[in-house]
């Protein structure tokens, strides 16, 4: 039996038992979508250890997938259900399954109401983003690109929080929903396009990922084709101009709807990126290329400047997001392939660290109530292990050697020395504003004097286990990033230019 | 081509028979004896049958089929027959909950529900000036009637008196363009006039005022911007479930005979009128998403949506104006569908019928929380209407964009693209009301047992329709494929 796509299919079903067993009580969809993410981890695992990734396409034979699977879906348009794994896919499954772990398990206490409705979108949610991890046919893409987005929604507008003076979660949950939405019907439209293209060269219908990269276009309309996919995967990253429903939907999502957010769904553009715009559109990215390592710098800079004037400690740590996405941009299109394997471990360890320090920040609200900087201070001392933790990934998410963070950054930057030393050098200067607003968050909320001196609660131990977890893995990753380097290689390969 | 009636063509004329017949036997039925259970089931019957003719005609009769001057019954004709027939019917069963506790005469609600459809069935056929008017006549002659159903209330009242109105605007240009074409070719069947205006060098001033005074007169049946100011307060002043037939039937009819009239008659569409259909196209779309943003009663804002909605398929229509491909079909296809399962939803929550409809936003708040299956269906269908992937819509909207990226028109797709996210708005406003926490008065309630009334069972199987057509389109493509128009 082809398991690759029970990697989308199991989370869809458990979601669905998590909704019906509510009814046997509050605790069953909880444990049971904890059991749904542990099978989807383990199939993870699974294919990673019957796959030897660093063979390259040719040796593989075939189109150079690693697992694939094809099912006819609407024949009479060419589409057909065709998933395929390599390296670059497994390793964003693998993030995926870890982070929508710790998205249950940090949601655990926090969602009291709904419980089972909650999981479900959770879990269909991850099933969607898997799927557009997976998918290989243009038509496959666009419809999980999509059908992530309504679970997602409602993660917001139901469970989300009304920050006093913001316009409130249905607001937030809108203005996602519209900004990925209306740009993915440009990125429908340029599929559509590039389908008809390959139609007239060929005869031939068909959405397939491994036939379409091969249609051959003037360079003015792979020009326009390229923007339709890239400013889709802009909102998504998002990239300066148009990152405006982030800081918002992460200021109103619950925990586990910020993990997801950060961790997992911003990764999808940059797979996109690199799955669809760098292969397909060799020539126009060629070209593009300075711009969008400008717009990159400037997305690294904006995002760094803005955290530091935060006082809501959930959007300090988006805004931080769009700096960090910031690099992922300027790796994708430096390259090389330092930088392209660059970009994955920044990928992997922000994933890691977002996702922790939002763990962190409900945990924060969990006992204070509050998220606004100016009413912390000095939590040091009322709460245990917590201000440590957070100290951690503030450290890791300033790029301190040591963990991922410094690995991807540093890959990514002298990968794209080479091909682009102003855009580099320029970068580099973030990176002492990514210690000031990183350090500023720190002193902020957990040093100086108390407001009081009441004890709370400190972390349990499936808080402690959670957050432990997710630190290993990120000074794993930042002392011995080879494996990564190794499962990722075959698959970046053909992608430098 | 004969112009007598042979058998053959009677045969094919099956469904308009039967249509007729059933509302014959409804007024009978009434006559005979005034019961609400009793008359409904005649109805349903009757339109069962009609529908059982359509498949019968399209399986035994060499098609296509001319039947006199007047009509020719093809697999295009089929299939909006069978598609009218089908809306109707789930217009009906729907009714039924909805009329059972309607103060005054419930039964005459079929009658006339009945005889518009035959109409329906007649425009479809029609490819001839004189049977496209009796078509559109009789479609629209009962609406005056089924719109002021619940003339207690003023607001239906005024309904039926705008609805009149505007159809006698519309059929009075209508006639006028007749009137103007037939002066300059002296032909009323479309093939004729457009023999006659292609052998002419120069097309007279006075055929292009006829074509635009027939088109005028479609646009306001259509609700096309600027002939749409009606629409809303139709919607709105109707009951909940002739507002549906309205929304659906009603307009699947005229579409399709505006479809037909386009095929036949080319100059409709091409020179002047093209830049003309492009223009109000974009209009549709920008203006219906615009002014349905704001508002919190349902019928007006789906009322709005149609508006947009047959903007977009102006698109595929400008897009592809020979017609090679089934887009406008398929589009339709998920419209109906959509539009019932939304109209259904309401109806639900309305009936038992109380003086007014549930179509205030803040009646559906937390409806997920009491009736979630319900709400579901709602949520499905609100869904469908912003073309989200998984449903009908999505695939609607797919070959939309797919026609009009493969012709080049990047105006009316970015009017597209500006209208859906517009779109989204509202359409998210709605569905999210359904889940929020409860407001304190309550003042409608689907009864608990709506599921397993007939009314319920189709509002399921339009669900269900949704989610198939969505998440497995190719049967119905395929569907769809066969009902191409016979040129």
């Amino acid at each position: 039996m082809n398991l690759l796509p029970w990697l989308i299919f199991t989370p869809l079903l458990g979601g669905l038992l998590c909704w019906q067993s509510e009814r046997l009580g509050r605790g069953s969809p909880r444990w049971l979508a904890l059991l749904t993410m542990l099978l989807t981890a383990a199939l993870g695992v699974h294919f990673l250890l019957i796959g030897d990734y660093s063979l390259d396409a040719s040796a593989l034979g075939g189109n150079g997938w690693q697992a694939e699977f094809r099912a006819p879906w609407i024949p009479s348009l060419g589409i057909s259900f065709h998933l395929g794994l390599d390296g670059l896919a497994l390793s964003m499954v693998l993030l995926t399954a870890g982070l929508g772990l710790a998205a249950v398990l940090c949601s655990w206490r926090e969602i009291q109401k709904n419980v089972g409705f909650f999981y479900l979108n959770l879990l269909w949610n991850l099933a969607g983003v898997i799927g557009v991890f997976l998918a290989l046919d243009l038509f496959v893409f666009f419809f999980f690109w999509e059908v992530m987005l309504v679970p997602m929604y409602f993660l917001i507008a139901l469970w989300g929080h009304n920050t006093p003076g913001g316009k409130g979660r249905i607001h937030a949950a809108n203005k996602f929903f519209i900004f990925t939405q209306a740009s993915g019907l440009l990125l429908l439209m340029a599929i559509l396009a590039l389908v008809m293209v390959y139609y007239h060269q060929t005869g031939m219908l068909t959405f397939d990922y491994d036939l379409l990269r091969n249609a051959r276009m003037p360079l003015q309309l792979e020009y326009i084709l390229m923007l339709g996919f890239f400013i889709a995967f802009a909102v998504k990253m998002p990239v300066v101009p148009l990152h405006s429903w982030l800081p918002d939907a992460h200021a109103q999502a619950p925990t586990a709807g910020s993990v997801d957010l950060a961790g997992i769904l911003l990764k999808t553009a940059a797979v996109g990126l690199l799955r669809y715009v760098l292969p397909i559109f060799p020539n126009a990215s060629a070209h593009f290329a300075p711009v969008a390592m400008w717009l990159g710098v400037a997305g690294i800079f904006y995002g760094a400047v803005l955290a530091c004037a935060q006082h809501d400690i959930k959007r300090l740590v988006a805004y931080t997001s769009i700096s960090h996405m910031g690099f992922v941009l300027v790796g994708i299109y430096a390259g090389t392939l330092l930088s392209l394997q660059g970009v994955i471990v920044q990928m992997l360890a922000h994933g890691l660290s977002a996702g922790a320090l939002f763990i962190l920040c409900g945990e924060i609200y969990e006992r204070l109530h509050t998220r606004d900087l100016r009413q912390m201070g000095g939590l040091w001392s009322r709460i245990a292990w917590l201000p440590g933790f957070s100290l951690f990934f503030a450290a890791a998410s300033l790029g301190l050697p040591g963990t991922g963070n410094f690995v991807g950054e540093f890959m990514i930057l002298l990968g794209s020395f080479k091909v682009a030393p102003v855009v580099v050098a320029v970068a580099t200067a973030a990176l002492i504003l990514a210690a000031v607003y990183s350090l500023l968050m720190v002193q902020r909320s957990f040093f100086g004097p108390a407001s009081s001196s009441e004890q709370l609660e400190g972390l349990t131990v499936r808080e402690t286990g959670m957050v432990l977890l997710l630190a290993v893995c990120l000074i794993w990753l930042g002392v011995f990033p080879q494996p990564v380097l190794d499962l990722t290689e075959a698959a970046m390969k053909p992608l430098v230019r | 081509m004969s112009s007598e009636l042979t058998l053959q063509g009677l045969q094919a004329l099956a469904p308009i028979i039967a249509c007729s017949v059933t509302a014959v036997a409804v007024m009978l039925a009434i006559a005979f004896k005034r019961n609400h259970f009793f008359n409904a089931t005649v109805t349903v019957a009757g339109l069962n049958l009609s529908l059982l003719a359509v498949w019968w005609v399209y399986t035994n009769i060499a098609l296509p089929q001319p039947v006199t001057q007047l009509f020719v019954v093809d697999a295009y004709a089929c299939f909006y027959m069978a598609l009218i027939l089908f809306a109707t019917l789930a217009c009906v069963t729907l009714a039924n909950a909805y009329m059972e506790t309607h103060p005054g005469n419930r039964e005459e609600l079929y009658l006339l529900i009945t005889l518009s459809a035959v109409g329906g069935l007649v425009m479809v056929c029609s490819r001839h000036m004189a049977g496209l008017f009796i078509g559109m006549e009789i479609l629209s002659v009962p609406l005056f009637g089924l719109a002021a159903y619940s003339f207690q209330r003023s607001r239906s009242l005024e309904a039926g008196v705008k609805y009149l109105v505007l159809s006698a605007m519309s059929t009075a240009f209508m006639l006028f363009g007749m009137a103007l074409l037939y002066s300059q070719t002296g032909e009323l069947s479309y093939a004729g006039i457009q023999k006659m205006l292609v052998s002419l060098e120069t097309l007279p001033a006075i055929a292009w005022a006829g074509c635009a005074m027939l088109f005028v007169a479609f646009a306001f049946k259509l609700s096309f911007v600027p002939f749409h100011l009606w629409t809303p307060d139709v919607y709105e002043g109707a009951p909940a479930p002739v507002s549906a037939f309205l929304a659906t039937v009603s307009k699947l009819a005229v579409f399709a005979a505006f479809l037909r009239l386009l095929q036949e008659l080319p100059l409709m569409s091409f020179g002047p009128m093209h830049d003309v259909l492009t223009v109000i196209a974009g209009l549709s779309i920008v203006v219906g998403n615009l002014l349905a943003l704001t508002q919190s009663n349902i019928k007006r804002l789906l009322g709005y949506s149609s508006i947009a909605h047959f903007g977009y398929l102006m698109i595929a229509v400008v897009a592809d104006l020979r017609m090679e491909q089934p887009t406008v079909a398929i589009y339709l296809l998920t419209y109906i569908i959509t539009t019932l399962a939304a109209f259904g939803v309401m109806i639900q929550v309305s009936s038992p019928y109380n003086g007014a409809d549930a179509d205030n936003l803040h009646n559906y708040r937390g409806l997920f929380w009491r009736r979630p299956y319900l709400a579901s269906v709602l949520t499905v269908s609100m869904l469908s209407m912003a073309g989200i992937p998984l449903t009908a819509g999505f695939i609607g909207k797919f070959h939309i964009i797919f026609i009009g990226v493969g012709a080049g028109e990047w105006w009316l797709l970015a009017a597209l693209v500006i209208g859906s996210a517009l779109g989204l708005y509202y359409y998210l406003r709605v569905m999210i009301t359904l889940f929020l926490a409860e407001a304190g008065m309550r003042r409608f309630e689907a009864p608990l047992n709506w599921g397993r009334t007939t009314g319920g069972l189709v509002l399921l199987f339009l669900a269900l329709l949704m989610l198939l057509v969505g998440a497995y389109p190719d049967p119905f493509l395929r569907l769809v494929m066969a009902s191409g128009m016979s040129a």
